[in-house]
C-alpha cells in the first residue's frame, strides 16, 4: 500500500478539510441526541423543579422531589421497580448462562438451539406480555392444565401470577426475553477460541471445576455483567410490560411517571418529571456500570 | 462421555425448548379461538381473530407502523451511519466524549426525556402526527446505529478505499462500488434494529401521537385493555411474525461477538 500513499496527493482533488468532514459528518447524529435526548432531559429536570414553557410561570422548588420522597405511594413503586428489575436481572442472568452453556455442550443439535434461542428475542415487549398473560393468568393455560389435574377447582384457586403484588408475571415476561439475550451475548463470547484454553487446562490436569473456576468464568465474567447491566436498565425503564401485567397500585417508575404526566391537573407535572428525572438518573448510573465494564472487556 | 451426563443435558436441552416455545402456545391458541371458556384446553375453532386483520382499522395501523418504522430505519441508518464513518475512520479531540453522548440515549429510556420534549411537539405542530413519532424514534435509534456502523467502519480496510480512488474512481463511485458492499453487513444489522425498535415501540407513539397516530401496538394494547383476547393474539401474530422472519434471514450476520447484539437488549 506504501505505492498508493505516495501517489494520494498527486492524485487526490482539493477535498473538503478533515475537521470539517467529521464534524459534518456528525452533526445531524449529534443534533438527535442534543437536542432531543439532551434538551429532553433538561427540560425533564427544569419541568420537575416547576418551571412551565408556558404561562403562568411558577415559582421553582424542590417540592417534587421532596413528595416523590414523602409519598408511601412512590416509595412503593420504588420497591416494586427495584424488585422487579433485580430479580429479572439475575434470572436472565444466571439462566441465561445456564442455557449458553448447555446448547455448547450439544452435539448435534447444537445449531437448532442456538437458532431456537433467537426465538423470542425480536418478539415486542408488549407481545411477551401478552403471552404471559395467556399462560400465567388465573384463568390462563397453566391454571386449566392445573384444573384438568385436579390440583385446582376454579380461576380462584390458582395462584395470582399476574396483577400480583410482588411482580411475578412481570418478572417472568422480562426472564422469558431477557435470558436468551444473555444467552445470545454469552455464546458470542465462548466462540472466540475458549474451546483450545480448555482443552489446554483440560491436559495440564485440571477438574472440570476448576476450568469453569479458572477458564470459563473470567472468560465469561465481562459479557455476562456487560449483558445484565443492558437488562437491569431496560427493566429499569420499561414501561409496556409493568403496564400490561402489573398492578395500577403500586406500579413501576416510569408507569408512575406517565400516570401522572396524563393527569389532567398539571399541578401533578412536576412530579412525573421528577419521577422521570430519577428513573433517568438510576439508568443512568447503570450506563456508567456499563462502560467500565466494557471497558475491561476490550482492555 | 457417561450416560447419565448424556442423559442430563438431554433433559435440559428438552426443558430449555419447552421454556422457550411453550409460552407462545397459548397465544396461537387464542388467536383461532372461538368459545374458550375455562377450563377448556384447547378452544372451539373459529375464523374471527384471523378475520379482523382484514378489518380497515387494522390494514390502516399496518400501513402507518410500516410508514413509521421504515421511515425511522432509513433516517436513523443514514445519521447513524454518517457518525459511525467518522467515529471509526477518524482520530479527533472529543472523540471519546461523543462516543459517551451517543452511548446514553441506547441505554436511557427515551420515555424519560420524551415527557419533557412533549410540550414543544405540541407548540411546533408535531404532536399527534407521524413527523412527531418518527422524530422522537430517532431518540433511540440514532445513537444505536452509530455504535454498530461505527464498529464496521473501525473494521473497514482504509486501503481499498485508496485504491478505488488510484484507480480513478470519484467519491460517490467509491462509496457504492467500495465503501457501501465493504460495510453491507453492518449497514442491514443496523436498519434492521431501527425498524425493529420502531416496529415494536408502544409508550413514544402513544405519548407523542396522542392515540391519532395509530399503529398496530396501539390496537395491541386497546384489544388487551377491552379484554377481546382473541383480537389481541391476532394481532400479536401481525406484530410478531415480521420481526421473527426479519431476524431469522439475518441470523448469520447477529452471531460472532458483534455491538449489534446490544439491539436485542433494546427490544
Amino acid at each position: 500500500m506504501t505505492v498508493t500513499r505516495e501517489l494520494r496527493p498527486a492524485t487526490r482533488p482539493a477535498r473538503v478539510p478533515r475537521g470539517l468532514r467529521v464534524a459534518l459528518l456528525l452533526a445531524p447524529a449529534l443534533g438527535v441526541v442534543v437536542v432531543l435526548f439532551g434538551g429532553g432531559f433538561v427540560q425533564a429536570v427544569a419541568q420537575s423543579v416547576g418551571y412551565q414553557p408556558y404561562p403562568p410561570a411558577r415559582d421553582l422548588s424542590l417540592d417534587a422531589y421532596r413528595a416523590l420522597w414523602a409519598d408511601p405511594a412512590v416509595r412503593a413503586s420504588v420497591g416494586i421497580t427495584l424488585r422487579v428489575a433485580l430479580v429479572s436481572t439475575a434470572a436472565a442472568a444466571v439462566l441465561g448462562v445456564a442455557a449458553a452453556l448447555l446448547v455448547r455442550s450439544l452435539g448435534r443439535t447444537r445449531r437448532g438451539f442456538a437458532a431456537l434461542l433467537q426465538v423470542t428475542l425480536p418478539l415486542p415487549h408488549a407481545v411477551a406480555a401478552l403471552a404471559m398473560i395467556l399462560l400465567l393468568a388465573q384463568s390462563g393455560a397453566l391454571s386449566r392444565v392445573a384444573a384438568g389435574l385436579g390440583w385446582v377447582d376454579g380461576p380462584a384457586d390458582f395462584p395470582a401470577l399476574t396483577q400480583d403484588a410482588f411482580g411475578w408475571g412481570i418478572i417472568a415476561s422480562y426472564v422469558w426475553k431477557e435470558a436468551p439475550f444473555v444467552a445470545v451475548v454469552v455464546l458470542a463470547a465462548l466462540s472466540s477460541g475458549v474451546a483450545e484454553l480448555e482443552d489446554a487446562a483440560r491436559a495440564l490436569g485440571a477438574s472440570a471445576a476448576q476450568r469453569l473456576r479458572h477458564v470459563l468464568l473470567p472468560v465469561l465474567a465481562p459479557a455476562v455483567a456487560a449483558a445484565s447491566v443492558l437488562v437491569l436498565a431496560f427493566t429499569l425503564g420499561s414501561y409496556e410490560v409493568p403496564f400490561l401485567l402489573g398492578r395500577p397500585f403500586p406500579a413501576t417508575l416510569p408507569v408512575v411517571a406517565y400516570q401522572q404526566f396524563r393527569d389532567p391537573d398539571l399541578a401533578a407535572r412536576p412530579l412525573a418529571m421528577a419521577i422521570a428525572v430519577v428513573t433517568a438518573v438510576l439508568v443512568g448510573a447503570c450506563a456508567v456500570a456499563y462502560l467500565s465494564l466494557s471497558e475491561r472487556l476490550r482492555g | 462421555m457417561s450416560r447419565a451426563a448424556s442423559g442430563r443435558r438431554a433433559a435440559g436441552a428438552g426443558l430449555l425448548a419447552a421454556a422457550l416455545l411453550v409460552p407462545l402456545v397459548p397465544l396461537l391458541l387464542w388467536a383461532v379461538a372461538g368459545e374458550f371458556r375455562y377450563p377448556a384446553l384447547t378452544p372451539e375453532l373459529s375464523g374471527r381473530g384471523l378475520a379482523l386483520l382484514g378489518d380497515p382499522a387494522v390494514r390502516a395501523a399496518l400501513g402507518t407502523s410500516l410508514l413509521i418504522a421504515l421511515t425511522v430505519a432509513a433516517l436513523a441508518t443514514v445519521i447513524g451511519a454518517a457518525a459511525g464513518r467518522a467515529l471509526g475512520c477518524h482520530t479527533f479531540p472529543g472523540r471519546r466524549a461523543v462516543q459517551l453522548l451517543l452511548l446514553a440515549p441506547v441505554i436511557v429510556p427515551t420515555l424519560a426525556v420524551t415527557l419533557g420534549i412533549q410540550v414543544f411537539l405540541i407548540r411546533y405542530g408535531l404532536a399527534d402526527t407521524v413527523a412527531g413519532v418518527v422524530l422522537v424514534q430517532l431518540i433511540p435509534t440514532v445513537p444505536y446505529v452509530s455504535l454498530v456502523m461505527s464498529a464496521s467502519f473501525a473494521g473497514l480496510d482504509a486501503g481499498v478505499e485508496d485504491a478505488g480512488r488510484v484507480l480513478g474512481a470519484g467519491p460517490v463511485r467509491r462509496l457504492v462500488h467500495v465503501t457501501l458492499p465493504a460495510v453491507a453487513p453492518g449497514l442491514a444489522v443496523a436498519a434492521l434494529f431501527a425498524f425493529l425498535i420502531s416496529w415494536s415501540e408502544y409508550i413514544l407513539t402513544l405519548l407523542i401521537g396522542g392515540g391519532t397516530v395509530q399503529t398496530l401496538p396501539l390496537l395491541l394494547f386497546a384489544a388487551i385493555g377491552s379484554a377481546d383476547l382473541t383480537a389481541a393474539a391476532a394481532l400479536s401474530l401481525v406484530i410478531a411474525v415480521p420481526p421473527v422472519l426479519l431476524v431469522g434471514l439475518t441470523a448469520r450476520f447477529l452471531t460472532g461477538p458483534t455491538a449489534a447484539t446490544v439491539g436485542f437488549g433494546r427490544l
